[in-house]
């Protein structure tokens, strides 16, 4: 599991964009095998500032693999900003990156 | 230990608590949405109704013809107030809920994702401003569909 994040300040906002490496299968799909390819997708992403959380997103299985988010919030260059994914096997992952 | 008295006193009371919560407290804390069938239902699920207005204060961005199915980028934003919830539906999806994310106050009501769609189909953005629900519904065509299998 990886992921990569990247937070700009842009005047008044920091723009965030984080590319998860993920499948997010949606369950529906049949391998070559012709058995069914079970559902494995990120559930959730938040970010948190200074540990307190600041944005958070419900992603489904219709979300592209390889889920790309991109966001706008406050702060400042320098600060820290962590992000988390869960996905709906229990699996997580999470990076800290710092405003720049 | 309470006795049963004010046991059911205090439950009431919490009940009593939990029924007064804006619903937007209430849409941001859980997945549900994501197995309706149909948009209507996906916004009960992700706002507790599915009543709302068009407006063109809502700005959808996807482009018109989508070349793969599989990673159709979107933008949603908006220049409507208090902002606390945008949702994306694709309505000839199995599910139409893409995906929910929580506005908090300290955020641009702006967010960009790449969904899936398994055809041409209407995607519909819903933003939640001031406790009520603001719409922009745009047509992507796609010529390969993008659910696989």
């Amino acid at each position: 599991m990886a992921m990569r994040a990247i937070a700009r300040k842009k005047g008044e906002w920091v723009d965030v964009r984080v590319l998860a490496k993920h499948p997010m299968e949606s369950g529906l799909r049949r391998g070559k095998d012709g058995k069914n390819i079970p559902a494995h997708f990120i559930e959730t992403i938040y970010a948190s500032l200074d540990g307190k959380e600041v944005f958070r997103g419900f992603l489904g299985p219709a979300v592209s693999k390889d889920p790309l988010v991109r966001f706008y919030i406050k702060g400042n260059k320098g600060d820290k900003l962590q992000i988390t994914w869960k996905d709906n096997e229990g699996k997580s992952d999470s990076i800290t990156t710092v405003i720049k | 230990m309470m006795n049963r008295r004010s046991l059911l006193k205090y439950a009431t009371a919490c009940a009593g608590v939990v029924a007064f919560m804006p619903q937007f407290v209430l849409a941001s804390l859980s997945r549900d949405g994501f197995d309706a069938k149909n948009i209507s239902n996906g916004m009960q699920g992700v706002f507790g109704t599915d009543a709302h207005t068009e407006s063109n204060k809502v700005v959808l961005s996807a482009p018109t013809i989508a070349e793969n199915g599989a990673v159709v980028p979107v933008t949603i934003k908006t220049s409507l107030p208090d902002v606390t919830a945008i949702a994306v539906f694709v309505d000839k999806n199995p599910t139409p809920l893409a995906a929910s994310f929580t506005i908090s106050a300290g955020m641009k009501p702006e967010v960009s994702t790449r969904i899936k769609m398994r055809s041409t189909s209407n995607i519909s953005a819903v933003v939640q401003s001031g406790g009520k629900l603001y719409s922009v519904t745009k047509e992507v065509k796609v010529t390969l569909g993008g659910c696989g299998g």
